[in-house]
């Protein structure tokens, strides 16, 4: 890894407070482009809540989060894509009604622009986005492997479909940092493997830097270049996943101690 | 034409049926040249009534089945369409086609400016709040500061146009296809938005909003937007409703109004276009229907009183709901599965799904 490189992802010092619980305390990682990094840590130890502030979700009390230098914490939420940043969600958050086409479509807001007057009276620029739209949203599902469901509504898919459909929504966006929270929550061993591949796909193929947050220990680690540990809240351990791996703490955290 | 052969598009029948659908509607006025009947303008005006209806339920289905807000004030925006329309060609002397467009965009402004406090609420509590729309517009509308233009209590009286360029029309067979030209420009402007960027951003919002957000929707800008432009809409359908009506008067536009639109729209079905012309329908209809049906059983069982239309209309749409909970067009397409096998047709639409988008958009 080039040391010299700057990070594309700087997180400095966050910490997040809900009333008098302390969710996050002083978390500082940075991921450079074209890495895979995993964050892992027990239960509660405030992953999907570094992923809130990540996209806006939540305002942290305290720190600062710099995306290719620039803050991200002075971006309202709606221009979270703009900047090149996507993700998934947890329990995967799909537009149930519309079709996995559709689905991928609405990924391409931020990368489109016509106004509602241009779309009420279907102008020719419109009919050009949207061809646009169309054709990039049939690569990605045929990306992801899901071409036989492109017409279905998303809503009655299968789990391990659905969050394929998700993950090519967020590539509609041309992500530069991908974060997935818990791709592997719910697959069985085989679309784990399959899931694996893709990610490194997403990297390979379709340049996007990775940030994945997983319970799966064997995915994060071999999918990852980089792994960072928290636990209660603070970093505890942070590097190469076989640093992690003999971490003392980290064992402590995950086996818990004799006292 | 949209080829997303399992998307809303196609469930709402657009294409050729939807052609054939609009040329049927502007046949019907000349059955009147055929057959003489001296009611014929009268059918014509429950045609205009069921077109304007139609066109509100339009605009709240796009508030309501397309955006997943909800609003008992519709009446209102039909109220603000209607009186804009009345002042203009009162006091203006701005001929009636003219004021259409006006109090469409005096509505999308009011509806624009409420959409705010709106945000801030939804479900029940945007219920509630736009239920006080309902209730203070017809009030506002009687105030005495202001009755020089609304006219107060007794309303305001206008002159009901003549078919333009001589046409050999009666002035309701005219007004009938006003509302028909001004109803398929509504339905069209819909279409389009429901099958572009900002209609799938709004259908986003309805379906899960955070996600919808962290997509780069503006679901703040987004949603007050689609309040105007619902506003709109139903005011749309107020102003050709002052000019067929040739009256406006505050009674006219109160919460029951809002509650007829609802009525539609369910009846109609939610998210469906088509539907929202067969609510239209259903409006005038079964409001005309209960009471006729109310004649015929006390003649029928020789009953001493009369039986209350409004009981036989709500049992109507008691029975209706147990049968078809989806609405009239999710009940006629229920049916069509059930009679030509569901699967069948399912294969079929993933089978061409590809041939057909290979046509574009």
């Amino acid at each position: 890894m080039d040391k010299e490189a700057p990070p594309l992802l700087s997180v400095r010092g966050v910490s997040v407070r809900f009333g008098g619980v302390i969710a996050l305390d002083d978390i500082s990682f940075d991921v450079t482009k074209g890495q895979i990094a995993g964050l892992i840590g027990p239960n509660g130890a405030g992953k999907t809540t570094l992923f809130n502030c990540l996209s806006r979700l939540y305002q942290p009390s305290g720190g600062e989060i710099l995306f290719e230098g620039a803050s991200v914490l002075a971006t309202p939420r709606h221009r979270i894509p703009d900047i090149g940043i996507g993700r998934t969600f947890q329990n995967v958050a799909l537009f149930d009604k519309l079709t996995v086409l559709e689905n991928v479509m609405v990924g391409r807001h931020s990368q489109t622009a016509s106004s509602f007057v241009a779309n009420a009276l279907r102008l020719p620029s419109v009919v050009a986005e949207q061809r646009t739209a169309r054709e990039r949203a049939m690569e990605l599902i045929e990306f992801m492997d899901i071409s036989r469901f492109t017409h279905w509504p998303a809503g009655g898919l299968p789990f391990p479909i659905r969050k394929r459909v998700e993950l090519a929504r967020a590539l509609a966006a041309k992500p530069k940092l991908l974060l997935l929270d818990e791709p592997a929550a719910g697959l069985n061993h085989d679309e784990v493997s399959t899931l694996e591949t893709q990610i490194r796909r997403v990297r390979d193929v379709q340049g996007v830097t990775v940030l994945l947050v997983e319970h799966h220990m064997s995915l994060v680690m071999s999918v990852s270049d980089k792994v960072v540990t928290i636990n209660f809240g603070r970093k505890i351990a942070e590097g190469t996943p076989e640093q992690v791996r003999r971490d003392p703490e980290v064992i402590r955290a995950y086996l818990g101690t004799a006292g | 034409m949209a080829a997303l052969s399992k998307s809303w598009a196609t469930k709402s029948g657009f294409g050729w049926m939807a052609i054939v659908f609009w040329a049927l509607l502007a046949v019907l006025p000349l059955i009147g040249f055929i057959h003489e009947d001296p009611s014929f303008d009268y059918y014509m005006f429950m045609g205009q009534s069921m077109l304007i209806y139609g066109i509100a339920v339009l605009g709240l289905n796009l508030l309501i089945g397309f955006n997943g807000q909800i609003s008992l004030g519709h009446s209102a925006f039909f109220a603000v369409g209607a009186y804009t329309t009345a002042i203009l060609m009162n006091f203006a002397g701005i001929p009636y086609w003219a004021t259409i467009p006006i109090a469409g965009l005096v509505c999308f402004g009011a509806g624009f400016l409420f959409g705010f406090p709106a945000l801030k609420l939804e479900g029940h509590y945007l219920a509630l709040a736009t239920f006080t729309l309902a209730i203070a517009v017809p009030q506002l509308l009687k105030y005495k500061a202001i009755a020089g233009w609304t006219g107060g209590v007794g309303g305001v009286l206008l002159d009901k146009p003549d078919p333009p360029f001589d046409l050999p029309l009666s002035a309701d067979q005219f007004l009938y296809y006003l509302c028909l030209i001004v109803a398929m420009a509504m339905f069209w402007i819909v279409f389009n938005l429901l099958r572009g960027r900002s209609g799938r951003a709004m259908m986003a919002i309805r379906d899960h909003a955070m996600a919808a957000g962290t997509m780069g929707i503006d679901t703040g800008l987004y949603k007050t937007l689609t309040f105007g432009i619902s506003a709109a809409i139903t005011g749309v359908a107020g102003a050709l409703s002052a000019i067929t009506v040739a009256y406006v008067a505050p009674d006219s536009f109160t919460l029951q109004l809002s509650v007829s639109f609802l009525v539609g729209l369910v009846i109609g079905g939610i998210a469906s276009l088509p539907g929202c012309l067969v609510g239209g329908a259903f409006i005038v209809l079964v409001q005309n229907s209960s009471q006729s049906i109310s004649d015929w059983m006390k003649v029928t069982f020789a009953l001493r009183y009369d039986v209350p239309a409004w009981a036989i209309y709500g049992i109507l749409l008691l029975v209706l709901m147990y049968f078809m909970p989806s609405g009239l067009m999710g009940g006629a397409t229920a049916l069509k599965e059930k009679l030509f096998g569901r699967s069948a047709k399912d294969d079929a639409a993933s089978d061409s799904a590809t041939v057909r988008s290979s046509h574009g958009d």
